[in-house]
């Protein structure tokens, strides 16, 4: 029976394995040893010890753009989860009781099929569909629609540039929040809801104390995904932002300092200590969203 | 509402005494209830719909400032110079092209690796499971640089197989994850009936256990077609130099003529590849809808 078992377990290893140690862990590892070379991509490697991290701490662009990453990381799966909860919500509970039992909306099956479906469009596509939505003059979806007087420069604006950036994150991932947490609520038996109603809890109350709580699992896995979204962000920074993080830094983000210093300015040592800061950032992130949410979860 | 439930259900007394209110709040609740699901699904739906009128019309028109106003005459013109002269055409095979094999080749890779760690007791098994899953956590962008001088290496910067290769490796720790844990779930017995009938590992693999892990392997398909579908990072770092443009796939594609629309003042062109990419999707969408939420859903739903 256990004839020829290793072979086989080496035949179907080696490649999968061997690809990715070459592309991907061999590429993370080299990332910490070239954040301390002052490496341009050609030529000998010299060890700079942590030159680069010192000039990062006095680098504003820096800063500015690990500012501009924690707003997001912030504000993205706050307003996020927060809408998808309620949408959710109408779908599935709002088209009150029958009999006792909770039911959706009419057409809700409708509606969940149109919100889905940004979360099926490249975020590159999303971004220059946006570009052109948020264009500073009258051939913009939203000066358009405005009067000429309260038209806006968008994307152009240092004040707003960032907001817009937010805006399209959130428009591309509530559907899939919504169908996420409405496969969730469809779990949450819906006696529990009747019962909760003949004791005369409103709606809100019934949100608060039923849904939120029976969803918290799936709502932490929500907040993770977004926070790493969130850390990304690149396709719509580099396409969509005005001179590419810009006006003047407003929408700098890492990701994008971190292409820009390796393929443009050839700070290759200088990217991979970026890169290293990223790799801290989204473990302190991971680690402290468990931390934070950790709560005693319903078991139904 | 509670009318025609009232009478079957004698019990709830309490409720019927209250029935004009409580029918007059639901219904208040379900017309507010609609009226934030139109708003939005128009939010979701009017910017692609923007765009597909946008690309019937010249540039006096999109430049009127009525964004909904139908465009004046319906002709194809901007679509065959965006397939054709804007190259949408090539870069739409190029995606098409590079998908296929990248996701059968994770697929087959991820199944492979995923069902020998699932279900064979060895020494490293642990340990590899774990490099694999590790992957999951880190961003593919704190390793850009590397990669690309790794790839330099082997010669595979601005190639197909240099693409292709990178596709897999990275989709492997999502793959790797999700089948494990669906081939652990499979039955022992069938499993040990095979070997008495003294079939061999591999076909075993081929044979029994990928047929009954069918619905996973559909969803996670599902998930890497569209994750490798979409990606644009990977692509920018890799397919750079000389005549890569020929090599483009659609996202870099697009995302090109976006800048340069504004220099040759084309816009409707741009909507036009921007419809072109959108409708494909939409197609897709509409026929395979339940199996495409569920895969995308499925990393999230354990």
């Amino acid at each position: 029976m256990r004839h020829g078992k290793y072979p086989f377990i080496i035949g179907f290893l080696a490649v999968p394995v061997a690809l990715y140690v070459t592309f991907v862990v061999a590429a993370y590892f080299q990332t910490f040893r070239l954040s301390l070379t002052g490496w341009s991509g050609l030529g000998p490697i010299k060890n700079v010890g942590f030159a680069n991290f010192v000039s990062l701490w006095s680098d504003d662009l820096f800063w500015k753009s690990l500012r501009h990453n924690l707003v997001l990381l912030i504000l993205l799966p706050i307003i996020t989860i927060f809408v998808a909860l309620i949408i959710a919500f109408l779908l599935n509970v709002g088209g009150g009781f029958r009999g006792g039992l909770t039911r959706g909306v009419w057409g809700s099956k409708a509606y969940r099929i149109i919100f889905f479906f940004p979360q099926l469009l490249a975020l590159a596509i999303i971004a220059v569909i946006f570009g052109r939505v948020f264009a500073p003059d009258q051939s913009g979806l939203l000066n358009g629609l405005l009067p000429t007087k309260s038209a806006q420069l968008w994307l152009a604006d240092g004040h707003i540039a960032l907001a817009c950036i937010l805006a399209v994150l959130i428009w591309q991932a509530i559907g899939f929040y919504v169908v996420l947490f409405s496969a969730g609520m469809g779990s949450i038996p819906s006696e529990i809801y009747e019962a909760a109603a003949l004791d005369g809890a409103t709606r809100i109350r019934l949100f608060f104390r039923i849904t939120i709580p029976l969803l918290w699992g799936t709502i932490q896995v929500a907040w993770v995904y977004l926070g790493i979204a969130a850390f990304d962000a690149f396709p719509l920074v580099n396409i969509m932002s005005v001179d590419r993080g810009g006006p003047d830094g407003a929408t700098s983000v890492l990701s994008l300092m971190i292409y820009r210093n390796t393929f443009e300015l050839s700070h290759v040592g200088y990217a991979s200590a970026l890169g290293v800061v990223l790799f801290f950032l989204t473990l302190t992130f991971a680690a402290l969203t468990l931390r934070v949410t950790r709560r005693d979860t319903v078991e139904l | 509402m509670a009318e025609t439930a009232a009478p079957t259900l004698p019990a709830r007394t309490r409720s019927v005494s209250r029935k004009p209110d409580v029918k007059r709040d639901v219904s208040t609740f379900t017309g507010l209830a609609h009226l934030g699901l139109i708003i939005w699904a128009v939010a979701t739906a009017g910017p692609l719909i923007w765009v597909v009128l946008a690309s019937f019309k010249s540039n006096t028109e999109i430049f009127l400032g009525s964004p909904f106003a139908l465009p004046k005459s319906f002709s194809f013109a901007t679509y065959v110079s965006a397939w054709n002269t804007a190259h949408i055409g090539r870069y739409f095979f190029n995606s098409v092209f590079v998908v296929l094999i990248s996701t059968a080749g994770t697929m087959l890779f991820g199944s492979m690796a995923a069902y020998v760690l699932a279900r064979y007791r060895f020494i490293g098994n642990r340990v590899i499971y774990y490099l694999f899953v590790s992957g999951l956590a880190f961003p593919t962008f704190m390793a850009l640089g590397p990669l690309f001088y790794i790839l330099k290496g082997f010669g595979l910067i601005n190639t197909y197989t240099g693409l292709i290769l990178v596709y897999i490796a990275y989709s492997l720790p999502f793959t790797v994850f999700f089948l494990a844990a669906f081939f652990k779930t499979l039955p022992k017995e069938i499993d040990e009936a095979a070997t008495v009938d003294g079939a061999s590992h591999t076909r075993k693999f081929f044979q029994i256990m990928v047929p009954m892990a069918r619905s996973g392997l559909v969803s996670i398909t599902i998930f890497n077609i569209v994750g490798q579908w979409n990606q644009y990072l990977l692509p920018v770092v890799i397919l750079q130099g000389e005549g890569a443009d020929s090599k483009w796939v659609l996202t870099q594609g697009i995302a090109n003529i976006s800048t340069s629309a504004g220099y040759h003042a084309e816009w409707s062109t741009l909507f036009a590849a921007l419809t072109l990419a959108i409708l494909p999707m939409i197609v897709v969408y509409a026929i395979f809808q339940r199996q495409i939420q569920a895969g995308l859903t499925a990393g999230a739903i354990r």
